[in-house]
Order: C-alpha cells, then structure tokens, then sequence
C-alpha cells in the first residue's frame, strides 16, 4: 500500500427523488507515471490508481480506467441522478493491488 | 559604513554653518520635498533611490513606525529553522547616515492631498510636493469568522514578520507527540502567493524530525493555489502522508476558528488542533484608504510609474498597490519602487526618465536545499503592468537544479536588503 493515500467525497447529505447532484472525489496519490527517472537513471517503477468506481446500491454510476498521465492527487467531479434513498459507495483501484473505499448515505425529502 | 576624512570635515563645516547662518536653513526648504510612509521593500527602496540619484537635491522623508523591519520573505525560512530572527531583521541607519534620508520612527494616521501634507501619530505634520504610500496590507476584519487582531496570540497569522513569527514557531515546538498544525489559508489576492505553501513546507520539515507523527491540515478557499504542483510532489516526496490539504472543492472556504477551546471548524466538522494559523483576507495597509486613493481593498496605480488613479502627486507600491498582473512580493515591490523613483526624480528635477521595466520572481523552499521557483517580466501597457512572459520551475528537476535554484534565492536575499537599507 503506497504512503500517504487519503480519499475525499463530497456530495449532499439529502436530495430530492430524482435530482441531479454533483458528487467531487479526491485522492491523494503521487501517481508516479513509470516513465520517470531515478537520480541514478533508472526508471522509477509505475504506481497508480488505475481504476475508479463509483456505485450507487450495487449499480454502477461512473467506472473509469485511469492512465499514468493523470495528475497527482486525482480529481472527479460528476453528477448522478438519485432515485431515491440510499448509499453512495467509491472505490480506488491502486497497482499495488490495494482498494480504497468511502461511501456516503443519501436522503430523500 | 566606512567614513572618509575629507566627507567628515566637509559635514562638520555643513553642521556649524546652519547653526550660524538661518539662510541655509531656508535654501535647504526650498527643496522639492519627497515623503515616503512605509519603510519595506518598497518605500525603503523608492526613497534610497530618490535620494541617492538625485544626489542631494531632494529632500526625502521615510515614516516608518518599526525601528526593526524584519523581512516577510525569507519568514518561512526562520519558521524551518535555516535562518535566525536576526538573519531577517534590517535597520534604517545606514539610509539615514550613507543617503541623508530623514527616517521618522513614527505612525502616518493622515494624509491632506488637498493641502499635500501627512499627518503623524505624534502630532506633526510633513508637507511634500510627491507623495509615495507604501504600507503593506491589513487584515480584512472578519473574513475568519471567530477570529479578530485580539486573538493573534492564541491563533497567529504571523504574515507581517517579527514577533509573530517568533510566536508561531514557538508554538510549533511545542506542540505535543502526534499535534494537529492547522492553517486557514487566505483568499487571492493576498501578499506572497506561494507564501503560506512554503510556510506547510517548512513546518513539516520542522516536525518530520521533532515531532513526525504530526499532522498538517490546510483549510484553503481557492481551488488551486501557486506553484500547486511542485508543493504537491514535493510534500509527497519529503513529508509523506503528513499534508492534508482541503481545497474549495471539499469546503476548505467554509471555515470557522474558535480561538478560546483552539478549534476550527471546516464545512461543519469540528476539529481540535494544537497550532491554528490563521491567515486572512487582506486589504491595502489603512494609511491607503486615509488617504482616499482605494477603490475597494486596494490602490489603483497607472502602470506607467505607479502614480495613483485618485491623485498625480501620490505614488502607491507594492502589495497595496492594484497595478495589474505583478504578484505582491517584495520582489516586486522592489521593481515598482525602482520605476517609482526614477519617475518622482523627473517630475521633481527634470532628469531622464526611461521606460519602466517590472520583473518578479518568487523562490519556495519546500525542504532543505530543493528550491522552486516562478517569475515573470512586464511591461506597462495602458490599462495594467501585463505580463510579457515568464518561467516556472519543474516537477523531476535534479537536486542539482533545486539547489542552486536555493543558491539563487539566497544572493537575490542579500542583494534586495542592499538595494532597500544600504
């Protein structure tokens, strides 16, 4: 597991049925793209998050494949429509194999 | 200073001729008479300048309240530990003895343009025929909601240099194992742009070796903020998992302090930490706003010599200034006082004027020895000081670059401080 890795969401607390909300995500990651060079000249091996999924009760609202030219820190910003009470659940695939997660419960007025 | 003998004898015969002869006295007031309020990198620059090319035929005065000035750039730098408070602290003398500059420790709290006079804190009043207002910035007064000038000892902003940063790295040594530093970062525009990123670089660099279970968090209005990427990989690279930055995007804007129980709330969730550094909005320094030549928070100056928009006769530099695309640094203070000067010397004496150049550059040091930088050259146009092109440092320079980018900072260092108290 890389160091220093912290995921961030913001979305509202509560909704109305139907509504279209912006959900914001972030990580902290280095991203390191692969094609860097160590002070010796050897290249310093790619770690990244390479897949991000966001779902909403089990069904899927955004999944992204994620390539070594996204910046540090990974930014998302993306609307959903809420179809009614529920969790939020975000996932962060890294290289190394490990998975980051967060979720947020919705309400429905 | 050195004294040579000839110039000795030659003021001693000055000195006892005024005595006896009041017509010297009158000659001497019959001088175009420059008076300076602010004695930073742009006053104390505009005023040496004026008074050392015009070689005695201006007659200039420096009002400046602080026997000591102690530099903001280079603060972060005492805040890591690489310099000492005396390292950043400066003196008039020299202005006063090597270029004849009357420097008045004292508080400008007027200023008649009608009448072309200031009025001082101790009562007397200072006639000039041009007028230049170089204060710094204030604090915008509730921008932080909990926090006033009446809790800066519990919750320091220490943005204007000196005791307030004795204050703040005191209190960063004392925090305790695995203590919270939290800082409210400022809206644009504000004093020092990579300023308080520099700061986090050098209060992690403090507590990766006295305290590394620490944390950092940041609370910051704006999305993005100056020389974002290299502070990002840089902290990754030497602080890991220790900076927790909290952009607009997840409510870093929404903040409030409460400096009694040493809390800060961001977007309703409350945390206790141990250090809270609170930096504000900022406005023009008050004497600006006495004297009528803002228009909202800040002074708007021509780009052609920094004369105000509100008056000929007054000048405004700096970061009090609202002059165009320059960033406020005393690197740019400094550009504008050296313009400024040149300008105020031709309208008084008639010399050469030459077109005004700008130049900024602001240097970060995000760990011992690996320096980042951003710059830029300028010109005036007819509407603001526009940027004609610039540079920035790179993400995977060597430590070679980052060093002597480092070097660099430190030569330009003691090279303003000649330029502003020499």
């Amino acid at each position: 597991m890389a160091s220093g890795v912290k995921t961030r969401v913001k979305l509202p607390k509560q909704a109305r049925a139907g509504e279209v909300i912006t959900i914001k995500t972030l990580i902290s990651h280095r991203m390191e793209s692969g094609h860097r060079l160590d002070p010796s000249g050897q290249p310093v091996p790619r770690s990244i998050i390479h897949r991000f999924l966001c779902t909403f009760e089990g069904e899927t609202v955004i999944d992204l494949g994620i390539g070594p030219g996204i910046s540090t820190n990974p930014f998302f910003k993306f609307q959903a429509i809420v179809p009614g009470p529920g969790v939020f659940t975000f996932a962060w695939f890294d290289d190394d194999g490990a998975i980051y997660t967060d979720s947020r419960s919705i309400t429905v007025i | 200073m050195t004294w040579d003998r000839r110039k000795f004898l030659g003021t001693g015969i000055a000195v006892t001729g005024a005595l006896s002869a009041p017509a010297v006295l009158s000659e001497e007031a019959g001088k175009p008479r420059v008076v300076v309020i602010g004695g930073g990198a742009g006053g104390a620059t505009a005023a040496r300048y004026i008074a050392k090319d015009s070689e005695g035929a201006i007659d200039v005065t420096l009002v400046e309240p602080s026997r000591v000035y102690f530099s903001c750039f280079f603060s972060n730098l005492y805040i890591g530990g690489l310099k000492s408070i005396d390292d950043i602290g400066h003196t008039y003398g020299a202005l006063a003895a090597n270029h004849g500059i009357n420097v008045i420790h004292d508080w400008a709290v007027g200023v008649n343009r009608a009448a072309r006079t200031v009025t001082l804190a101790g009562g007397a009043v200072l006639s000039y025929d041009k007028l230049i207002i170089s204060p710094g910035i204030d604090f915008v007064e509730g921008s932080v909601e909990g926090w006033s000038v009446s809790s800066q000892n519990r919750m320091p902003h220490a943005y204007k240099a000196g005791s307030q940063s004795e204050l703040l790295r005191a209190q960063i040594e004392n925090m305790p194992e695995g203590g919270v530093y939290a800082m409210v970062a400022p809206p644009n525009p504000y004093r020092c742009p990579p300023g308080p990123y520099e700061r986090i670089s050098m209060v992690a660099h403090v507590l990766k070796t006295t305290n590394p279970s620490a944390k950092i968090i940041i609370a910051d209005p704006k999305p993005k903020f100056s020389k974002m990427a290299l502070f990002e990989d840089g902290w990754a690279t030497h602080y890991p998992g220790m900076i927790d930055w909290i952009g607009e995007d997840f409510g870093g804007g929404n903040v409030s302090v409460d400096p009694d129980r040493m809390t800060l709330t961001i977007d309703g969730e409350e945390l206790t930490v141990d250090v809270c550094n609170v930096i504000p909005a900022m406005k023009a320094g008050r004497i600006a706003e006495l004297a009528d030549v803002t228009d909202g928070s800040w002074a708007p100056v021509n780009a052609i010599d920094m004369s105000s928009k509100a008056d000929p006769d007054v000048y405004v530099l700096g970061d009090a200034s609202q002059q165009g695309d320059m960033p406020k640094s005393g690197f740019s203070a400094n550009s504008q006082a050296k313009v400024c000067a040149n300008a105020v010397r031709s309208a008084l004496t008639g010399s050469r004027v030459f077109p005004p150049r700008y130049a900024n550059t602001c240097w970060s040091l995000i760990a011992v020895n690996d320096g980042v930088k951003v710059g830029a050259t300028y010109e005036a146009t007819e509407e603001k000081i526009a940027r004609v092109d610039g540079f920035i440092s790179q993400t995977g320079e060597s430590a070679e670059t980052r060093h002597s980018t480092y070097r660099e900072s430190v030569n330009w260092y003691a090279a303003i401080s000649e330029d502003m108290f020499d």
